[in-house]
């Protein structure tokens, strides 16, 4: 094949020639700062148009502008405050403990051999448990009053925090605290200047997991004995179906959800800005 | 402070790595050990930092290391292992945390190594904005910073390009001819060997046992990029390692 047109006498030689097909490129999404904006504004839009020109009808959906005229109300009326404080101090307390708890348990299980030993499948056994079911037994065990509360969100945050802080106490370099070893660091000190920094990207992924599961567990906390909270206003909305009120305090927490992920975003843009 | 390795022996499982090495290692003098691929280099680099225990034999410390030293045996590790979330300076700090150091001692040993290192411009910047030649530079500065009685390197220079091992080689050889510090350096490249060692051990394959002793007396300073009776010398020590190197490669296909 290759020798038959060598010497010319078939194939004209092509002189132009033709510019290589590219197909690198992709598989590195960017940051387009503008379109998580457009995507909520369209949906938004949406809704108002096809409940208003009627081929939504209301009994499906509330009409968007309803729902802000509903949230205006609860803001002026001071109700807003009052439901979020006790909501938000639920949050707080709850996913401070479980994260905390979270973060040593893993690191412990990351470290040590029996504890992993003993500890993994314990932890593989309790993450699928629905910890809603489990709101009757924290009722007996911590009261109706907030500590319930404090128990089920910590619980729910607890597990998924666990396995995020091992994985990546795993992940650390191990020539890296080699190092630390072979210049005669403290255990203490290679753990807290080599580890705990080392896991510090994975865990933060796993706290963005933890905390939305922290706001999916405050609206179960509250279905018993609140009388204000996010959770509360929202069951009692929907037991009166009133879609209105319903939306109102869905949207609270999807903000509450947006804002959590922009803070840990911040977090990790200014802890990891070492990273490559 | 010298080393003496005493009739080191040692194996994983079945595998016998390492057999009957004695050694001295005298102060103020870079040991270059060099063999083929998998005959225990790094393995009795272990041994000498205490990081692992040979199964027979000792290792010595013989008289004590130098006032204020901070780490007696002190590595220098291919792959840098440096902190990527501390700076340089913190990077060179963080071995002498713990220690007990009043702020401005450390402040003045860190800037002292820095600019035994030229890094001092460098002192604030982190690890993922330095080349690779940087990067260990500054590992170097961290092993200077705790004032080591032996400096242990295990391939320090080949992750690097061949013209930043130059110019690295002609760092250290500036580095000891200022102040003569004592090393084992393990390396694959024979021109290293030549250019920086004392005393070049050549081992054989695995089972790994020296073959040779090669003294080189040329002082350091005097050794120059392709100078001739380097040249022999290397000649040499290629010779003593040819068989050796093609005879480990066969056996790693067989094993
Ligand atoms: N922790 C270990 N467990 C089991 N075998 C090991 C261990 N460390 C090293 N070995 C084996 O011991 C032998 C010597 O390893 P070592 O790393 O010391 O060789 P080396 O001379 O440094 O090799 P290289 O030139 O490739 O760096 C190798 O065959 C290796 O597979
Ligand atoms: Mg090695």
């Amino acid at each position: 094949m290759l020798n038959k047109n060598s010497n010319g006498s078939g194939v004209q030689k092509e002189t132009q020639g033709r510019s290589v097909t590219f197909r690198g490129g992709g598989f590195s999404p960017k940051p387009r700062r503008w379109i998580g904006p457009v995507v909520f504004l369209f949906l938004i839009v949406i809704a108002e148009w096809g409940t208003r020109a009627g081929w939504i009808s209301a009994l499906t959906m509330p009409r968007p502008s309803d729902v802000f005229v509903t949230f205006q109300q609860l803001y002026e009326s001071g109700l807003l405050a009052k439901h979020l404080g006790p909501s938000l101090s639920r949050l707080v307390v709850g996913a401070a403990i479980g994260v905390s708890i979270g973060i040593g348990v893993g690191v412990l299980i990351g470290l040590f051999s029996y504890i992993r030993s003993g500890m993994v499948p314990l932890i593989a056994a309790i993450f699928p448990i629905p910890k809603i079911a489990l709101l009757p037994l924290f009722v007996i065990w911590f009261g109706i009053g907030e500590g319930s509360k404090y128990a089920l969100i910590a619980f729910g945050t607890f597990t998924p925090t666990v396995v995020a802080t091992y994985g990546a106490v795993d992940n650390v370099d191990r020539s890296l605290i080699r190092m630390g070893q072979s210049f005669g660091l403290s255990w203490w000190s290679i753990v807290r200047k080599i580890v705990l920094p080392g896991a510090m990207p994975g865990i933060l992924s796993g706290l963005r997991i933890s905390l939305a599961i922290a706001i999916i567990l405050l609206v179960a906390a509250e279905m018993l004995g609140a009388e204000y909270g996010i959770g509360a206003y929202i069951l009692e909305a929907g037991s009166l179906y009133d879609l209105e009120r319903l939306f109102a305090g869905v949207v609270i927490l999807s903000l509450l959800g947006v804002i959590v992920s922009t803070l840990i975003g911040l977090i990790e843009r200014y802890m990891l800005d070492w990273r490559s | 402070m010298d080393i003496r390795l005493d009739g080191i022996g040692h194996s994983y499982g079945d595998v016998e790595v390492l057999k009957d090495i004695s050694l001295d290692i005298s102060s103020g003098q870079i040991v270059c050990i060099v063999g083929p691929s998998g005959c225990g280099k790094s393995t009795l680099l272990r041994f000498l930092g205490g990081l692992e225990r040979p199964k027979t034999g000792e290792v010595l410390q013989i008289g004590s290391p130098p006032e204020g030293s901070l780490n007696p045996l002190t590595y220098v590790f291919q792959d840098f292992a440096l902190l990527p979330w501390r700076t340089v300076k913190g990077n060179v700090s963080l071995v002498l945390e713990g220690h007990g150091l009043r702020t401005d001692q450390s402040s003045a040993i860190i800037d002292d190594v820095l600019a035994r290192t030229k890094l001092t411009e460098f002192a604030d910047a982190l690890p993922k904005q330095l080349s690779g030649g940087m990067k260990q530079r500054v590992a170097i500065a961290r092993a200077l910073a705790v004032n080591p009685a032996v400096m242990l390197m295990d391939e320090p220079l080949s992750a690097l390009d061949s013209q930043t091992r130059e110019l690295l080689m002609d760092d250290l050889v500036d580095l000891w001819s200022r102040q003569p510090f004592t090393a084992v350096y393990v390396t694959h490249n024979l021109a290293e060997a030549v250019r920086l060692g004392h005393r070049v051990v050549v081992l054989s394959r695995r089972p790994g046992k020296i073959r040779e002793i090669v003294e080189i007396d040329k002082h350091l300073n005097a050794r120059e990029f392709g100078d001739a009776d380097l040249d022999a010398h290397q000649k040499h020590l290629w010779r003593l390692m040819r068989d050796e190197a093609r005879a480990a490669d066969a056996e790693l296909l067989h094993a």
